[in-house]
């Protein structure tokens, strides 16, 4: 009946209770998708299963077996394959070497490359993928990679494949080449755990669906079962009328930013963008994979070199184009990669809130905890950031309540114009309202926000104004109240 | 105009990445045509061939660290391990008719089985390393500090008992061939040392591109939580690549010591920052993933070049020292442009 049952799974992480009787029925020839907000366990729960981490308690049948991997080779023997969320590849190795790592077909003491091409090859062409397997994969495009994760995990001869937000990279189209592959797969029988933020995707994609919150299971329906608004409601655990909160700022005609002609140095980078930006003004960022918005933002930022173009906050034209220029003048950015380039893992809250406004703690080049105690807690409570304390390491926090606290250490270089580069990525529809909240409020405070985003229902539903980019160059702005997403979308395909 | 400045980048860009692919064999090439006009009869074929010799056990020694490097971590007991192997095959392979044997009743071997002693030896200690640095998640420099410590303790108190610490000497003679000797020709010959180093360079370059184990040193060094979800059992390849490692320090430390012909608890001492020099050089990144077999084969002769040319137009010996460094920096300096992201 089931090929998959997990029951009662517990997993405690040192101050944080991960899962608490977790499930998952998973049926074979379904796709099954795992949904909850951030921080709720879905990845935990799926890193128990392949090995990553030991559940405290709890059983996990396999057909019917009690199986309990130590690792995720024995994952992988007995049939259980998984994309993860973070790619995983070995960038200075070919594709070959990347999809069977691990599993290397072998002649005698020597790799079978031959056999390995002609595999890949005949994998690659069954679902539609054109890449050259020998070519090394850190000269591929981030969703290249992502086709190449995929293809591997099907590469395996899975009976389980467990995707963990697949389609964060990926196009339109790649989506659909994605749902392609996953159903030919369903066709074989295979049982896909499918992780995702995205309603769309599961509505279209899913058979069935497990709500998982805080570590616990909620539900689990049949997709056809159950509407978007009892799903979400389900997920964060109140009733969700809508998904955006009342907008309530009025831009004004002051001009915060002014853009001239910005042009960076370095590929890939931005050609002649030019733009104003009012005060109580939220303006989106529209655009594809590759249209360079986040380069555009890091430029007027001054993270990027600029090659020629002028940038004028608030009248005052920006000289040094350095990060410590721009936000002595006001400028904020929340970057795109908060692991990568937003928090300090393992620092506290408030260490992360404070960096970004270090000189206002210090005199003498002494640091004045008192006062950053206070900020901090300001930022805990005004963002209400769930934390057991402001010492606490962010890296334990979930990533929409570490977003908020790269949000308040934002705020407290009491910022003109805000800079936020997918601020919602990857957070869970909650916090996402809460973000979309204080951005209003921001903007009907009198500041302006630039905000970056792939989903389009949100800059539909939040912004003033969407500037769209296109290859580098700036396809177009619209106002939000008159536009619609094949507007977007076409303008998006301007300069390709 | 546009369109010419645009091809004037193109070129621009073209020539700075050929510049920055071979700065170092540019720089190197640029020294050598220095010593070469300074003393044109370092061109003799004579000195290559002697080079090429003295290249042979430091590129036996850097293919084993070579290795490591390209896990990721790094190795700063070689240098020690060498020593150890040389103190204890030396002592066990002394002439049977000589006056001062440390073990007087011992019979003559046969000189394999005290070589393949200390490459046990050796990877003995290494596997040691290797269960603490990949299970105990030490930092390899860290480890390996506190091994050539131990090590350089342990060979000592064996030197110190058994001999007074004073050089061990009057090696078999079997023993100084095995390292000293050649293949005759007419009026030619092939030192042993090459044709070790030449099958030890075929043996390493087998492992790196052709067996599963090579395949995973690279996944292991470039992506090592890649390598984990993939199945790799990274544990166990670590430690392969480690032991693979101690018998070429075994081996190389006994060709050491049978070599010099008198061995005190001083040989090997900074033989380990020389082999990773050379394995910088020629291209086998810190960063771990990176390097190839031609390179460090490389690595190890230009430097030997450089070497053994500034003392044949007889440079100060200090300020042979200064080109040294200057070179490693360089080296490391080159190959971190190639990841640094321009913005």
């Amino acid at each position: 009946m089931y090929v998959l049952e997990m029951r009662g799974i517990k997993k405690q992480f040192p101050g944080v209770k991960a899962l608490d009787n977790a499930q998952l029925l998973l049926r074979p020839g379904t796709v099954h998708a795992l949904m909850g907000e951030n921080g709720a366990g879905k990845s935990t729960l799926m890193k128990c299963l392949f090995g990553i981490y030991q559940k405290d308690e709890g059983e996990i049948l396999l057909n019917g077996k009690p199986v309990s991997f130590e690792n995720p080779r024995q994952a992988l023997d007995n049939g259980v394959s998984m994309v993860h969320q973070e790619l995983n590849q070995v960038l200075e190795r070919s594709v070959l070497d990347n999809i069977w790592l691990g599993r290397f077909p072998m002649r005698g003491m020597i790799v079978d490359d031959k056999k390995m091409l002609l595999e890949t090859e005949s994998i690659f062409e069954q679902f539609k993928i054109k890449i050259n397997p020998q070519q090394k994969i850190g000269s591929l495009s981030v969703s290249e990679r992502q086709m190449i994760e995929i293809a591997k995990a099907v590469s395996c001869n899975a009976r389980i494949i467990v995707l963990d937000e697949p389609t964060s990279s990926l196009t339109e189209s790649e989506v659909e080449h994605l749902f392609s592959i996953i159903k030919a797969l369903r066709q074989q029988g295979v049982a896909v755990i499918y992780i995702s933020h995205k309603m769309d995707e599961i509505f279209s994609i899913a058979d069935e669906v497990t709500v998982m919150r805080d570590g616990h299971w909620i539900m689990t329906s049949q997709v056809t079962d159950i509407t978007r608004d009892q799903l979400i409601s389900s997920m964060v655990g109140r009733d969700f009328s809508s998904m955006f909160p009342p907008k309530k700022n009025k831009p004004s005609d002051e001009i915060l930013l002014k853009v001239r002609n910005l042009t960076g140095v370095y590929q890939p980078t931005v050609r002649d963008v030019s733009f104003d930006l009012y005060k109580g003004e939220i303006l989106g960022v529209s655009g594809l994979v590759g249209s360079r918005r986040t380069e555009m933002v890091e430029t007027i930022f001054g993270y990027r070199k600029l090659k020629h173009g002028e940038i004028y906050i608030n009248g005052h034209l920006l000289k040094e184009h350095t990060p410590r220029e721009s936000i002595a003048h006001g400028l904020g950015l929340v970057t795109e990669e908060r692991r990568a380039t937003g928090i300090f893992p393992l620092m506290d809250i408030q260490f992360n809130a404070m960096i970004a406004n270090i000189d206002n703690y210090c005199k003498f080049g002494l640091v004045n905890y008192k006062k950053s105690t206070k900020d901090t807690k300001w930022v805990i409570d005004a963002l209400s950031v769930k934390t057991p304390s402001q010492r606490a390491a962010i890296a334990n926090l979930s990533g929409g309540n570490q977003q908020k606290v790269i949000l308040g250490r934002w705020l407290l270089t009491s910022p003109k114009v805000l800079l936020l580069d997918e601020p919602t990525r990857g957070i869970d529809v909650g916090a996402k309202y809460e973000i979309y909240q204080l951005m209003i409020d921001l903007a009907s405070k009198g500041n302006a926000i630039i905000f970056i985003s792939s989903e389009m229902p949100e800059l539909l539903g939040v912004t003033d104004r969407i500037l769209v980019m296109s290859n580098g160059r700036m396809a177009g702005i619209v106002n939000t109240a008159e536009t619609d997403q094949e507007e977007l979308l076409r303008l998006a395909a301007k300069y390709i | 105009m546009s369109e010419i400045d645009t091809a004037n980048g193109e070129l621009k860009k073209k020539i700075s990445a050929f510049l920055l692919k071979n700065a170092l064999y540019l720089v190197m090439f640029f020294l050598l045509a220095i010593i070469v006009m300074v003393q044109p009869s370092f061109l003799k074929f004579q000195n290559f061939y002697f080079i090429v010799t003295q290249s042979s056990s430091r590129i036996i020694l850097a293919l084993g660290i070579a290795s490591i490097i390209v896990l990721g971590y790094t190795d700063l007991s070689l240098g020690r391990s060498v020593g150890m192997a040389a103190i204890v095959s030396s002592s066990l392979l002394q002439a049977v008719n000589y006056s001062q044997k440390i073990f007087p009743h011992l019979p003559q071997l046969p000189i394999v089985v005290p070589i393949l002693l200390v490459m046990l030896l050796c990877s003995i200690f290494m596997v040691a390393q290797a269960l603490i640095v990949s299970k105990l998640k030490v930092a390899p420099f860290i480890a390996s500090l506190g091994f050539q410590l131990i090590i350089y303790g342990l060979q000592s108190i064996y030197i110190d008992r058994l001999n007074d610490s004073s050089p061990i000497g009057g090696l078999d003679p079997k023993f100084s061939k095995f390292a000293q000797g050649a293949i005759e020709f007419d009026n030619f010959r092939i030192p042993y040392l090459i044709i070790y180093a030449l099958i030890a360079s075929i043996i390493i370059w087998f492992i790196w591109n052709k067996t599963k184990l090579g395949r995973n040193m690279y996944a292991i060094g470039g992506n090592i939580e890649a390598a984990t979800v993939s199945g790799v059992n990274v544990v166990l390849n670590i430690l392969a690549i480690y032991i693979i490692a101690g018998m070429m320090y075994g081996f190389g430390g006994a060709l050491e010591g049978a070599r010099t012909g008198s061995v005190t608890n001083m040989l090997g001492q900074g033989y380990e920052l020389d082999a990773i020099a050379a394995c910088v050089v020629g291209g086998v990144s810190m960063r771990g993933g990176v390097g190839t077999v031609p390179g460090v084969v490389t690595g190890v002769l230009l430097f030997q070049i450089i070497n053994y040319g500034l003392v044949f137009i007889g440079v100060n010996p200090y300020v042979q020292f200064i080109v040294k460094g200057m070179i490693i920096v360089l080296a490391v300096a080159i190959d971190s442009q190639k990841y640094v992201k321009r913005r």
